[in-house]
């Protein structure tokens, strides 16, 4: 054991972990720490003082015991005890103990905080250093309020050795990351942007990340930081290889700073100032001919910590893009790694060049590399790799190429990896339709879509063919033929069998002309199919077996019979069953006239209009249609290049069960006949989010090439959920208010009269007794389903309430961390001999706690920027429950607690709102959107926070209100 | 480098499961529970091919039981990768960036848009310097000397960050604190 004899003599401890190692089982290895426990503790308790070599040791014991999987209820205070002593491993060990033990709320927090601050001001650099690397790597809140200003401080001062500053730089990071708001900006922030000129590297390495952060953060405050960047990365690309000595690393000097200037430089658009852009473009492109260079060494090291910086490079680039020939070479670069030996530098590059795609100026030169992408889709061994390359076709498709992309992601998908497949479809479906000239390509390929991958291919998808053939009628005869023949075979998805039974349900005239094709041989085909299938598909073809009694009246009988029959008229599914007798009976009694009409052909999805809506407008009498053409706009605006395509999509945005007209609502609503789900009479207008949930899952399925430069960030569209019918309950109050009467009886009546003030809040509850009686023994308490999240103190009340008199209960609130469930109120009195008893259900919520932010446009889309991870979002569309008054609407907004930002969204019909929601152990800042439509009624709200249970409680909230 | 032939090194008698209870690190950072901004580094795994974490230091709040899955998930993403696959893996909504020396996983988890090869040849580095300070480090000297290692990490990362990057000047601070008692 090599290492043992040289453990600090800390024999003891090697000889224990040894024992561990030689434990034959379980059962020996807890006896031998049971042991080994109660040795510690009697030490611990022993009359005898411990010397401090012990402390350590056995504190490194149960550390040692800790790690291995066993809870450590005591030795904090040894732990605490040695932070005191003198001695540098004593300290070490008692500091890692703290680190990776001692929770936050523990009751020795202050007894730490004093080692810490004796330490941070001990001017011995190894114990400051241990300090600060104690703090960062806790950083809880107690530390940031005690050291807040220290720790600045020791940054700036100009006595401080070099590598506390490096600790000390990242230590103000992380306290400025947990706690923000107790790190205030001040003198010491310019001063911290010139330690980019330090000469000792490692603290300019250090000092970067933190002015990252902060530049992220407010990029003003920090723009000096850019020149002084971009001087020091000159003078490091510059350098010769043994200028920087420590910090070259493999013969490129200092790759990881060059990294992280690349990326400081990635908080600002391209620097104004032309000598600087000029110095700035130098650089870049320093770095682009080195990638030409000869490699310095063979070892793989070197050319990964070159290529590290050359990519970082090209995403400044590509995050600029305004340097056409930069980007172009950029561009060519990569398309050399396409055919490295590297799979990693493949795989880089094919990542890199999505995002270059989108730039127009080197849309084309990437388009140059499809063969090789092609072809890196058919040989590459890692999945990831062939993802990219998935990726990078979507990415560079466009009208000349989308045949070919299409057609080969097709071939791909047979023999894709499952984990990949859904996401394949969804982007052939979407290139399909965005790129269709002819429609005859299209309906062939979203057929092969289902016959190559029928589970994976979603509702969406299905629908969308559907509606595509119903509004094109030069497509429609082709379309039946094709879902005929596709049907011919032996076993087919149950997906085909959807499109196949509406579409010959529809169109299946246009092709019994022809006998292999007669209508019996339809009906026989589909109904072939028909046991196979689950009930959603039944129904459905039950539906085209009653469209087909209209369009051939020679297989009448055929269908009727098979609807009298057992299977389907006493069917134990009642969609089926009502489904049968309701169309049995319709084809019985009605005449040929009134079946026409009744079963006439679907009309065309008008461009804006769908069913329910127009129900919707029938019943409340101004209601339209959403627009949501904004959401086509995004699709294009992101990844379309060529132009102005054909957009054949966009114009035939609206809901499938658009009918009413012509299918007679009262023998088959609509809804049912299209909605799998059957959501009675009240389908969501899902097809109005069906590009937009393409989108989503596009997204969300981390593929990068949609994460990256949406045109505009507001209109960037991250869909959740289909909206939900709306419920037609009041809108829940107070929680855009804070005072009013919350419950009232004949006896009692309750108001309540509420402040807030960062996490805390205080509530007076009023009781008044309505009667003439005493109320006695009355007792109020509070209960909270979460404590550990919501604390509710209630003070005791008076026992006895005279009759026509109020008393007064005042209630202390917590918010400790986010929560969902209020409060509840219990009370209990005695009224006329009986015991009353009541919950009421407190209004105290999440938003209450929300401080308003006012910031400027820029912060806000930096802001909203940042928060961009698909789990900080959350969206949703719903009904307007209320008449839709832009006032209203704005005083709710504030009323829920944030402020409104005028002037930041591009459209003035549009909420913009910004707030911090306050809780004892975080912050969380929160950015709202949200769009009216007052034609269609509704609106679509967009959340964005740091923290998605934030998201998704708020916009819970905040929904209800409209 | 990292030599870790285990047959060699330990008697037969002992089964290189025991190795590493080590395992379960139930590291409790403490109560930051913050905004999570942009964080680079999220996590840094050492784990054996047999799935024993050598060292887990995370950079940001998880409680105990996210930790341990995270710990089992990446090795399982981790050890079914080939040398022919790329060192990177799409984990969660992060990605992983790994490197494996002998028996040894090392792991770094970083956000998706983080620099891949920044990230490689950090582990890189750091494992160089594990090696220049252990004479020839090998899976033992992780057990044995844990709490060193730590010491080692907070030079090189610091609060999810490169700290500092020469091994000449890491090391030199590393044997000045060796040389401390």
């Amino acid at each position: 054991m090599p290492t043992v004899s040289k453990a600090d003599g800390m024999r003891g401890l090697a000889v224990f972990i040894s024992d561990i190692r030689n434990c034959k089982s379980k059962e020996a290895e807890i006896k031998r720490i049971n042991k080994e426990l109660a040795n510690i503790r009697s030490k611990f308790k022993g009359d005898k003082a411990l010397d401090g070599y012990s402390k350590k040791k056995y504190v490194c014991k149960l550390l040692f015991i800790f790690l291995l999987g066993h809870d450590i209820d005591f030795g904090h205070m040894e732990a605490v005890n040695l932070l005191s002593s003198n001695k540098y491993t004593e300290k070490q060990i008692g500091y890692l103990f703290i680190s990776v033990l001692v929770n936050s709320n523990s009751d020795l927090i202050r007894l730490i905080n004093n080692a810490l601050k004796n330490d941070l001001s001990s001017r011995n650099p190894t114990f400051m250093n241990l300090a600060l690397h104690c703090i960062a790597n806790v950083g809880s809140r107690e530390m940031a309020e005690a050291f807040a200003s220290e720790i600045p401080r020791i940054l700036v001062a100009g006595d401080t050795v070099d590598s506390v500053k490096q600790s000390a730089a990242l230590c103000l990071l992380r306290l400025n990351r947990t706690s923000p708001d107790l790190i205030p900006m001040g003198e010491w922030t310019a001063r911290v942007v010139h330690l980019l000129n330090d000469q000792h590297l490692g603290v300019v390495t250090a000092a970067t990340s933190l002015i990252t952060t902060l530049a992220q953060k407010s990029p003003d405050e920090f723009k000096t930081s850019l020149s002084l960047a971009i001087t020091r990365l000159s003078r490091i690309v510059t350098s010769a290889s043994i200028d920087l000595q420590d910090y070259t690393y493999y013969f490129v000097p200092a790759p990881w700073l060059s990294v992280k200037l690349l990326r400081l430089l990635q908080c600002y658009p391209p620097p104004e100032d032309a000598s600087l852009r000029g110095r700035l473009t130098e650089c870049l492109e320093t770095i682009l001919n080195k990638a030409q260079e000869p490699p310095k060494s063979k070892k793989v090291q070197h050319s990964n910590a070159k290529n590290a910086v050359l990519f970082e490079a090209i995403a400044l680039i590509i995050h600029h893009d305004s340097e056409p020939t930069l980007l172009v070479r950029a561009c060519n670069q990569l398309g050399q790694f396409l055919q490295h030996r590297e799979t990693n530098l493949r795989y880089l590059a094919l990542e890199s060049m999505c995002t270059l795609a989108s730039s127009e100026f080197s849309h084309e030169a990437v388009k140059t590399h499809i063969e090789t992408v092609i072809n890196a889709l058919k040989t590459e061994r890692d999945v990831s790799v062939r993802q990219r390359a998935v990726d990078l076709l979507y990415a560079m498709c466009d009208r000349s190429n989308a045949k070919q992309i299409v057609a080969e992601m097709l071939s791909y998908l047979e023999t894709a990896d499952y984990s990949i497949r859904e996401e394949i479809v969804l982007k052939v479906a979407i290139l399909a339709e965005k790129y269709a000239v002819d429609y005859t390509w299209y309906v062939d390929t979203i057929l092969n879509l289902i016959r190559i991958a029928g589970d994976y291919v979603s509702e969406e998808v299905w629908y969308r063919v559907i509606q595509i053939v119903i509004n094109r009628d030069d497509v429609q005869g082709y379309a039946a033929k094709t879902v005929f023949e596709a049907l011919q075979a032996p076993a087919c998805h149950e997906n085909l069998v959807k499109v196949g039974g509406y579409i010959l349900g529809e169109f299946g005239n246009l092709i019994a002309g022809d006998s292999r094709s007669s209508p019996l041989v339809q009906f026989d085909l589909l109904h072939s199919k028909f046991h196979l299938c689950s009930v959603p598909t039944r129904a459905l073809l039950l539906s085209a077996y009653i469209k087909f009694i209209n369009l051939f009246p020679e297989v009448k009988a055929t269908i009727q019979d098979v609807l009298r029959s057992d299977s389907q008229l006493r069917n134990a599914d009642v969609e089926l069953q009502q489904r049968a007798v309701e169309y049995l009976r319709l084809s019985c009694i009605a005449s040929t006239d009134i079946l026409a009409t009744v079963l006439e052909e679907m009309p065309p999805f008008p461009e804006r209009e769908s069913s329910i809506l127009a129900k919707l407008k029938k019943k409340k009498g101004s209601a339209k249609l959403p627009d949501i053409d904004d959401s086509r706009r995004n699709v294009n605006g992101s990844t379309e290049h060529g132009g102005d395509n054909a957009e054949p999509a966009s114009k035939v945005t609206s809901d499938l069960s658009g009918s009413s007209s012509s299918l007679n609502a009262s023998v088959c609503t609509d809804s049912m006949f299209y909605s799998p789900e059957y959501a009675p009479c009240s389908l969501p207008p899902w097809i109005l989010t069906f590009i937009s949930s393409l989108l989503s899952f596009l997204l969300f399925s981390s593929s990068l090439s949609l994460h990256q430069s949406p045109p505009s960030l507001l209109e960037d569209l991250h869909p959740t959920d289909r909206p939900r019918p709306s419920y037609f309950s009041p809108a829940p109050p107070f929680v855009c208010k804070n005072n009013g009467v919350i419950f009232e009886n004949q006896l009692l009546q309750i108001g309540l009269k509420t402040e807030y003030r960062q996490n805390l809040g205080r509530m007076y509850v009023f009781f008044g007794n309505k009667t003439s009686t005493q109320f006695l023994s009355f007792t109020s308490s509070v209960s909270c389903s979460d404590a550990l999240r919501l604390s509710v103190h209630a003070k005791a009340v008076d026992p006895v309430i005279e009759g026509g008199a109020q008393v007064q209960q005042i209630l202390n609130i917590e918010c400790v961390s986010d929560f969902t469930d209020a409060p509840v109120l219990n009370i209990q009195f005695r009224y006329g001999g009986t015991l009353q008893n009541l919950a009421v259900k407190l209004p105290v919520m999440l938003n209450k706690f929300f401080q308003p932010t006012e910031m400027t446009s820029e912060d806000f889309f930096q802001r909203w920027k940042q928060l961009g991870a698909p789990q900080q979002e959350v969206q949703k569309i719903f009904n307007a429950n209320h008449p839709m008054d832009s006032d209203v609407t704005k005083a709710k907004i504030l009323g829920f607690g944030v402020a409104l930002l005028d002037g930041v969204d591009p459209n003035p019909a549009n909420f913009v709102g910004a707030g911090v929601i306050h809780t004892k152990s975080t912050q969380v800042g929160c950015l709202i959107r949200l769009e009216p439509n007052t034609q269609a009624a509704m609106y679509r709200l967009t959340l964005r926070t740091s923290r998605d249970s934030v998201s998704q409680r708020l916009c819970e909230l905040l929904c209800e209100q409209f | 480098m990292l030599r870790c032939n285990q047959n060699n090194l330990y008697p037969a008698k002992v089964r290189v499961s025991d190795f590493a209870k080590f395992l379960y690190y139930n590291v409790k950072l403490n109560g930051c529970g913050g905004a999570e901004a942009v964080l680079p580094i999220r996590f840094i795994l050492i784990q054996n091919r047999a799935g024993k974490t050598r060292l887990a230091k995370w950079y940001m709040q998880f409680d105990d039981d996210e930790k341990q899955k995270l710990i089992e998930e990446v090795h399982a993403v981790v050890t079914v990768r080939d040398a022919k696959h790329t060192n990177f893996v799409e984990f969660r909504n992060f990605k992983i960036i790994y490197r494996r020396y002998a028996g040894l996983y090392f792991c770094i988890c970083v956000d998706v848009t983080d620099n891949n090869l920044a990230y490689l040849e950090g582990i890189h580095n750091f494992v160089e310097v594990l090696n220049e300070y252990f004479h020839n480090v090998c899976e033992l000297d992780l057990v044995f000397n844990f709490y060193k290692v730590y010491t080692v990490v907070d030079e090189m990362f610091l609060a999810g960050e490169i700290r500092e990057t020469s091994q000449t000047k890491v090391l030199k601070q590393l044997l000045m604190l060796q040389s401390l008692e």
